[in-house]
């Protein structure tokens, strides 16, 4: 494999409250590689937002972030302000749920797109940054992109929306896009317009993609790789199928399972019983172990390590071992 | 759910089979006006449900299923008038809710319950939930000593215990607080619930828990669910039957598995092709149809057919007349001029019509 694009290690991200520590991703160690499309899974409050924010220095003032975040060997937590504004929009871009409250609602799409151009390389023209806002949401699929480059984010619907968003990430080719929740507040139809296009753009710029979701159906249909989060911590990383068909994780396991499928193969649901833990009080070793049907002595003594289990497949479960056996009985 | 144990599954019954309606909406409209200038004067109406006719039969779990804005939890709302229907009756055995006076509506509200989508906000903040759960009893009568003692019952039931009944809604998570709805809705031991998007501000590993819930309630208490909701996975597993809605209208009614394995209307065959499923190589071999634009406003629906303007496969009819909802087979209507036929795809239509689509596939 070529060198990662983006190489996390041991990144520490808490919230300081009134109540205490919030520990809200830890041990976060992971890469992305050039043109890949990197899934990071799990329900909120599992940390996967507060990670990119992290690596982007877009965190509140009360955090505190530990560890190494480097982009093609630069380390992104130590630069200078001035050096991490250059990056962000640039090199790296993100893409938010919200469209409506990440763009400036009383400047037109299209000079938003310009700024973005522009501040990052001044040399490019008024006239110019214009034509290419345009081109770029012509691109994305925008209709009449002449006319609704000088409109403004209220004019737009929300997929219209969230495809200038796009526009406005790809405007500087970055190398990395960073996608968080890119299509939740889209409905189905509109979120497969929308994935459509990221999809395309991602492969047409060839940009590496980092996609956090709840949604284990969009995981399935755009990236190549997975993440599945659980309480601050990475639970599991392998490619889709390693995930879908080969997990090695109880968490993920019980998470396909407790899902209902749009072909109606499921007869019972299996929910997870229990609710995810306080993270300002979170539960000796395993997070998961109050929850988990495979929870032993074990996993209360101390954090499980991650532990190889194959080609590009990691795991963090005190019984990866014995996991195998476990589920043939069980099951 | 087993297939033997849903009175619609076999194909084979008929609707009669399964005893008479419990609930027969016919006609029902619902317009709420959109006023402007000085005067507040009336210059157009959001036509929000526009002549929707459904029945639900005992014990049966009626899914309701549409993209926000389709008129799913309006219509759900004006069933027991919480808004007021502009037009249409709803009848409840032989008894229309919408005529029904004040103080007969609020009898019948005992048999006709409902559960919200947002447990954070259909819970009063400054009661326990002891009080919340007690409230409708309060409301309809109920001595205060079973009352109090239904309620430990009913917390019990769904996952609480005794002693959270002191509790605030606060203190909470989403899904205890959405089985603190449930609770509510089971106190008057109604007929019928009709349960708006439950589980969709729920995480999915809590999803799971509070669908088994309602499964056996439903069960144990004989209960006719209305359950409206978005996620086309989640209704095809609590559901009998499916009604599709599009702008305000149904587009197609059918028992589960012939709605999902044979859709026969354009919009439902492009609404289950957008859902992405948890299942990478399905996902990899699957075409799917992508319907271009946006939903249009419901202030100013389409003429004819409200689908046409996003439809891959329309004609010129389909802009002029508006479809009637029709049976195409047993208990499976549809609201369209050229529905599909038993296996036939979109994508053989728009062969046929020597049209392009925009379809997307991964290989």
């Amino acid at each position: 494999m070529s060198d990662a694009l983006l190489t996390v290690d041991h990144l520490n991200v808490g919230f300081a409250t009134k109540a205490g520590i919030v520990q809200a991703a830890t041990d976060i160690t992971f890469e992305i590689y050039p043109g890949e499309v990197l899934a990071v899974v799990g329900e909120s409050g599992s940390g996967k937002s507060v990670t990119a924010l992290a690596l982007m220095r877009l965190h509140p003032d009360n955090t505190i972030v530990t560890g190494d975040v480097r982009f093609e060997g630069r380390d992104l937590l130590n630069m200078s302000d001035r050096e991490m504004r250059a990056t962000r929009g640039n090199d790296i871009a993100m893409i938010f749920q919200d469209p409506m409250t990440a763009m400036n609602p009383v400047f037109a799409v299209g000079d938003q797109i310009v700024e973005t151009i522009r501040v990052h390389d001044s040399s490019v023209s008024k006239q110019e940054a214009w034509t290419k806002s345009v081109d770029l949401l012509k691109l994305v699929g925008v209709p009449e992109p002449k006319q609704r480059a000088s409109q403004y984010p209220h004019e737009y619907s929300g997929g219209m929306r969230q495809r200038a968003m796009i526009a406005m990430a790809i405007a500087n080719d970055p190398k990395l896009l960073i996608a968080d929740e890119p299509t939740t507040a889209l409905d189905v139809t509109v979120q497969a317009q929308v994935m459509e296009v990221l999809n395309e753009v991602q492969a047409e710029t060839g940009s590496a993609m980092m996609l956090i979701t709840h949604d284990l159906g969009l995981v399935a249909g755009s990236a190549d790789r997975v993440q599945v989060m659980y309480a601050s911590r990475l639970m599991e990383t392998g490619t889709i199928d390693q995930i879908f068909y080969e997990s090695q994780n109880p968490y993920t396991m019980a998470l396909l399972d407790s899902i209902p499928d749009l072909d109606g193969l499921k007869e019972q649901l299996e929910p997870i019983p229990g609710n995810p833990p306080s993270l300002l009080n979170p539960p000796s070793g395993c997070a998961f172990r109050p929850r988990c049907a495979f929870a032993a002595d074990v996993c209360a003594a101390e954090v499980p390590v991650r532990v190889r289990v194959g080609d590009q497949h990691e795991s963090r479960c005190a019984r990866t071992h014995e996991l195998e056996t476990l589920v043939g009985v069980t099951s | 759910m087993t297939a033997a144990t849903t009175p619609f599954d076999s194909g084979a019954l008929s609707e009669t089979d399964a005893g008479e309606p419990l609930l027969r909406i016919r006609d029902l409209v619902k317009e709420f006006p959109i006023r402007a200038g000085v005067f507040r004067r009336q210059v157009g109406a959001v036509k929000a449900v526009s002549g929707v006719s459904l029945d639900l039969y005992p014990h049966e779990t009626l899914g309701i299923v549409g993209e926000s804005g389709c008129g799913k939890s309006t219509l759900g709302r004006s069933l027991l008038r919480l808004v007021e229907p502009t037009s249409g009756s709803v009848l409840f055995g032989s008894e229309d809710v919408t005529t029904a006076s004040k103080g007969r509506l609020r009898e019948l509200r005992s048999d006709l319950q409902m559960v919200f989508q947002d447990p954070y906000a259909s819970l009063n903040p400054r009661l326990p939930i002891r009080d919340i759960i007690g409230e409708p009893m309060v409301i309809h009568g109920v001595p205060k000593a079973e009352a109090r003692e239904r309620v430990g019952e009913l917390l019990k039931r769904v996952g609480l215990l005794p002693e959270h009944g002191n509790r605030y809604p606060h203190e909470f998570s989403g899904g205890q607080r959405q089985r603190v709805g449930i609770a509510r809705s089971l106190a008057l031991r109604p007929k019928v619930i009709i349960l708006d998007e439950p589980v969709s501000a729920l995480d999915v590993s809590i999803q799971a828990q509070v669908l088994n819930l309602l499964d056996e309630i439903q069960d144990e208490h004989n209960l006719s669910f209305m359950f409206i909701a978005h996620d086309l996975s989640v209704v095809r597993h609590t559901s009998d039957r499916v009604a599709v809605m599009y702008l305000g209208r149904i587009v197609e009614v059918a028992d589960k598995d012939a709605l999902y394995e044979n859709p026969a209307h354009p919009y439902t065959q492009s609404l289950l092709s957008a859902v992405p499923v948890a299942d990478p190589r399905r996902e990899r071999s699957r075409q799917r149809i992508i319907l271009q634009g946006d939903v249009p406003s419901p202030a100013n629906p389409p003429s004819g057919c409200r689908f046409h303007s996003r439809c891959p496969v329309v004609q010129d009819k389909c802009r002029t007349d508006v479809p009637e909802l029709a049976d195409i087979g047993v208990g499976h209507q549809v609201s369209c001029h050229f529905p599909l036929q038993t296996g036939e795809t979109l994508l053989h239509r728009l062969n046929e019509l020597g049209r392009k689509a925009f379809i997307s596939s991964k290989s």
